[in-house]
């Protein structure tokens, strides 16, 4: 009893993905012989375990959706990267993620457009895989509770609620054991999105890893176990969902204390200033220009990830 | 994208060095048509079916006549027809354009009408009809190409117009009480400008395809011109007597021009329209 | 889907209304342009059949209608029309419809070879480069595209008839019926070994279109979002392109494919007179040079009666695709 014990202790240990030092960049022509490297994510890190959900957070155009890409490895062409991605341990290589996509690795985009406008719905979510799980799937189509003439439907003739049920179900399908989950909610109804992510709590309860990446904190605070604040392409701290609820003290960077004080119900109050545009990161802090405590060190040093109260922060001064 | 490579230049400045390249290769071709004189092209019987040689670069026809020469006087021929029938053709286009799109719902219907009519007939078989009723020559042939070169480009100006009235700023330009020439001017023309420009470019090559189709079908410009089509079509006289330079050379010249104008012209579109400015 | 039927008819109602309305005035735009032309066709007719008498010049004058207003000779030239006869043809000396029913056969088949070949040709090309965007077979077919886009159809005839005529000796150069035989004796082999040089011609003039319109829409769909999902899932190489690329591209391909007839039509006229290929397009050059109004009139008037059809046909096809897409 105790050895098992132990032994889940260790496999828990042991991250379902681990994410470290990751940056992508591309490369762009700019002017007449100029050339411009745009960072959208820079030396970010974080790692998630089996049986739980951990929220990436960040306003839009933080580059959330291009770390989704990366883990799955298909970025673009011209995408240059760097760091270190480990599933269940072993070093994610190409050839492995080639051989996980799809199978224990699932994406759950955002919308519509990611079905194939002239392939029936049912098609669609048995996917290419040999032999076709067709009987597997019509019993997730009816869990999910979509209509049985769903799968000869063409996706311009499925509600978007529809859509998106046939977008999770190819996760369920796969029986993947890392889903990461894109901006799901956008679009939806109150009703409709927590539906959704009670399917993602449903997974992560049966000991799936869940990656959400959204914009939206409230539905992160109140599902997610775990929130990653992620601002200009790179995490500025990882808190437990709790710290969120609390707020105010609990929390451990400044942005993370600035996206609290913008939520509606903690006082609406906007931070000052723009997230930097990736090809023109500043030199220090990313986050160094807005801040109301940075120092003359702040502008000239990026501060590494620490340990600090359970969770882990970005920031030289917080404490 | 691969990798950088500092000698591969962007859009811009392939496509401004295209432009200066072309118009030097269409000054020549102009300055050789009016430089060459008469009798460079006079008969010489002597000279007559003559190989390609130094002397002779392209050989010579039956009348022993320099091909090169007659080429370049032909080409300048062609270029004049194909530019003059371009411009007439787009003018044509810009204005109907205009006209769909900010005039009333009937009249964008009868020029969709008009456009769907100059589609459904064969342009070849329209240009002929052209030729013969206003008894073949250049005029026949000028009407004709203009004819039947304007509608791509007067669909891509409707479109834009419509576009650029369901913008804001024009709107709110509207609801400020400017008039409808004053919106035209300043908010219309200079969207439309280099739309035109490359549709006028884009239609050359077209334009000077036809002319030279349409004189080797023996409408359009009188035999003793020296039009590419003419030379080409005098050749089919003379293959089987294995004068092969007769229709190899002349034609080379005319893909060659037509394939430059034509890369020009996409080049110049790449460089205006910023959603395939990425290629 | 009762009513997607009922949708596709009225469609096809509206379609054919349309084809009505343009081939009216297609008739009108032709009888005024052939009316307005200074060659006088009474004037040609009788240099063909030799000197006359002011009497019988006033004879023909009259048969042919030309005392009356252009507007009556219209009027009774399209009530023939309408009861199938399209007149004799001057330089023929047949009706005009047996000349085009002849005719049209011969061109229906060198089109047909054209068709079918730049379509397979330039869609699986355009494939190729859309797959492979940016890599050297992308550079080296489209370079090949634009150049051949740039070659007139003739000059592309003479060049093959050169090659395979002149130096090959593969072909004769002359391409009627052999001399001295009956059209109906001529067999189908004889009939291939004649369509193979302006078929050959006209593909290669005709694919690039197709390709490199094949190309862009392969990109889209390459990049689209729910080729980025099928990837996510393991799609890849030819998985990804049969399951995703093929099925996207080929609907707008074989569309595209039937909205260019006129282009076919106008590459024929050329190919069929390099090759002197007994084709209507060898047919509308001669009557407009021999000045035979009646023929020139019909054969206008039934190209124009061709490209419609193909134009509906992507129309239609158009209204099939078009809602799924969006």
């Amino acid at each position: 009893m105790e050895k098992k014990e132990v032994h889940m202790d260790k496999n828990r240990d042991i991250p379902v993905l681990a994410v470290s030092g990751l940056s992508v960049s591309f490369l762009m022509y700019d002017g007449i012989f100029g050339q411009k490297e745009l960072r959208a994510i820079s030396d970010l890190s974080m790692q998630v375990h089996a049986g739980e959900i951990l929220a990436i957070a960040g306003s839009s155009g933080s580059g959330k959706s291009l770390l989704a890409s990366a883990i799955l490895g298909i970025l673009p062409e011209n995408a240059v990267t760097a760091g270190e991605l480990r599933y269940h341990g072993r070093l994610l290589t190409p050839e492995l993620q080639r051989r996980l996509r799809g199978t224990e690795i699932a994406l759950v985009p955002q919308s519509v457009d990611f079905l194939d406008p002239l392939m029936k719905a049912g098609a669609q979510a048995d996917g290419h895989r040999k032999p076709c799980p067709t009987q597997e799937r019509r019993r997730i189509f009816h869990r999910l509770g979509l209509p049985g003439e769903t799968e000869k439907r063409y996706p311009f003739q499925l509600s978007g609620g529809m859509a998106r049920r046939v977008l999770v179900s190819t996760a369920l399908i796969a029986d993947a054991q890392l889903i990461i989950a894109d901006e799901p909610t956008p679009g939806m109804s109150l009703q409709q999105a927590l539906e959704a992510l009670r399917m993602f709590r449903e997974m992560a309860d049966g000991g799936k890893a869940v990656i959400l990446i959204t914009h939206d904190i409230d539905l992160a605070v109140s599902f997610a176990d775990r929130i990653a604040v992620f601002y200009a392409g790179t995490t500025v701290e990882t808190a437990r969902a709790a710290d969120f609820q609390e707020g105010g003290a609990a929390l451990r960077h400044p942005y993370s204390k600035a996206l609290w004080r913008a939520l509606p119900q903690n006082g609406f109050e906007p931070t000052a200033g723009f997230q930097p545009y990736a090809g023109n990161l500043p030199k220090g802090c990313l986050f160094a220009p807005r801040c109301s405590r940075r120092t003359a060190k702040c502008m000239q040093e990026v501060p590494c990830m620490r340990v600090l109260r359970g969770g882990e922060v970005r920031c030289f001064y917080a404490e | 994208m691969g990798r950088w490579n500092p000698f591969r230049l962007n859009g811009r400045i392939r496509a401004l060095m295209l432009a200066v390249v072309l118009g030097v290769v269409i000054l020549a071709v102009y300055a050789a048509g009016i430089l060459i004189p008469q009798d460079a092209v006079g008969t010489d019987f002597i000279q007559a079916k003559q190989p390609p040689s130094w002397q002779h670069l392209f050989g010579t026809d039956n009348l022993g006549r320099d091909i090169l020469m007659r080429t370049l006087k032909g080409m300048s021929v062609s270029v004049t027809v194909g530019i003059a029938a371009s411009c007439i053709s787009a003018v044509a286009g810009i204005l109907i354009g205009i006209a769909a799109a900010a005039g009333s719902r009937f009249l964008d219907g009868a020029v969709s009408w008009l456009i769907d009519l100059m589609m459904g007939i064969p342009h070849t078989v329209l240009i002929i009809l052209i030729s013969f009723a206003m008894g073949r020559g250049l005029r026949g042939l000028l009407a004709g190409i203009a004819a039947t070169h304007w509608t791509s480009l007067a669909r891509l100006i409707r479109g834009e117009v419509m576009q650029l009235r369901g913008q804001q700023y024009v709107m709110i330009s509207r609801r400020m009480g400017k008039s409808g020439g004053w919106i035209l001017r300043h908010h219309l023309l200079p969207h439309l400008a280099p739309q035109f420009l490359t549709g006028l470019i884009l239609m050359f090559p077209h334009a000077i395809l036809h002319e030279a189709s349409i004189s080797f079908l023996g409408y359009g410009l009188p035999p003793e011109q020296p039009a590419v089509g003419i030379i080409l079509a005098e050749s089919m006289t003379y293959l089987s007597s294995g004068m092969w330079w007769m229709a190899v050379f002349p034609g080379m010249v005319l893909v060659l021009m037509v394939w430059l104008i034509d890369r020009l012209g996409e080049n110049l579109r790449r460089v205006i329209d910023p959603y395939s400015a990425q290629e | 889907m009762k009513n997607a039927a009922g949708r596709a008819a009225l469609r096809f109602l509206k379609n054919c209304i349309r084809i009505l309305s343009l081939l009216l005035a297609v008739s009108i735009i032709s009888f005024a342009l052939v009316s307005a032309s200074p060659v006088d066709p009474v004037q040609q007719y009788i240099m063909k059949i030799g000197p006359v008498s002011a009497e019988q010049r006033a004879a023909i004058e009259a048969y042919w209608g030309m005392d009356k207003p252009p507007t009556v000779r219209y009027i009774s030239w399209l009530d023939a029309l309408v009861h199938g006869d399209f007149g004799i043809s001057l330089l023929y000396r047949r009706p005009v419809i047996d000349i085009i029913a002849e005719r049209f056969g011969n061109s229906l088949a060198l089109m047909l070879c054209a068709w079918v070949f730049s379509g397979i040709i330039g869609f699986s090309l355009g494939c190729v480069m859309g797959m492979h965007r940016g890599k050297w077979q992308d550079k080296i077919i489209r370079r090949i595209c634009y150049l051949l886009s740039s070659v007139p159809a003739f000059w592309l005839g003479l060049i093959l008839l050169l090659l395979f005529s002149v130096k090959l000796g593969w072909f004769p150069v002359g391409f009627s019926t052999p001399i001295g035989m009956l059209d109906s004796e001529v067999g189908i082999w004889q009939r291939l070994y004649h369509l193979a040089l302006p078929a050959l011609t006209l593909t290669l003039v005709s694919f690039s279109n197709i390709a490199l319109h094949t190309r862009q829409k392969m990109i889209d769909v390459m990049n689209s979002a729910y080729v980025l999902f099928a990837r996510a899932r393991g799609e890849g190489g030819w998985t990804l392109f049969v399951r995703h690329g093929l099925r996207n591209t080929i609907l707008p391909a074989l569309t595209l494919q039937f909205a260019s007839f006129a282009e076919l039509f106008g590459g024929s006229v050329l190919a069929e007179n390099v090759f002197s290929y007994p084709g209507l397009g060898s047919a509308v050059s001669a009557a407009g040079l021999g000045s035979d109004v009646p023929l020139l009139l019909g054969i206008t008037l039934f190209s124009t009666l061709f490209v419609c059809a193909g134009n509906m046909i992507a129309n239609l096809l158009y209204g099939i695709i078009d809602p799924k897409m969006h």
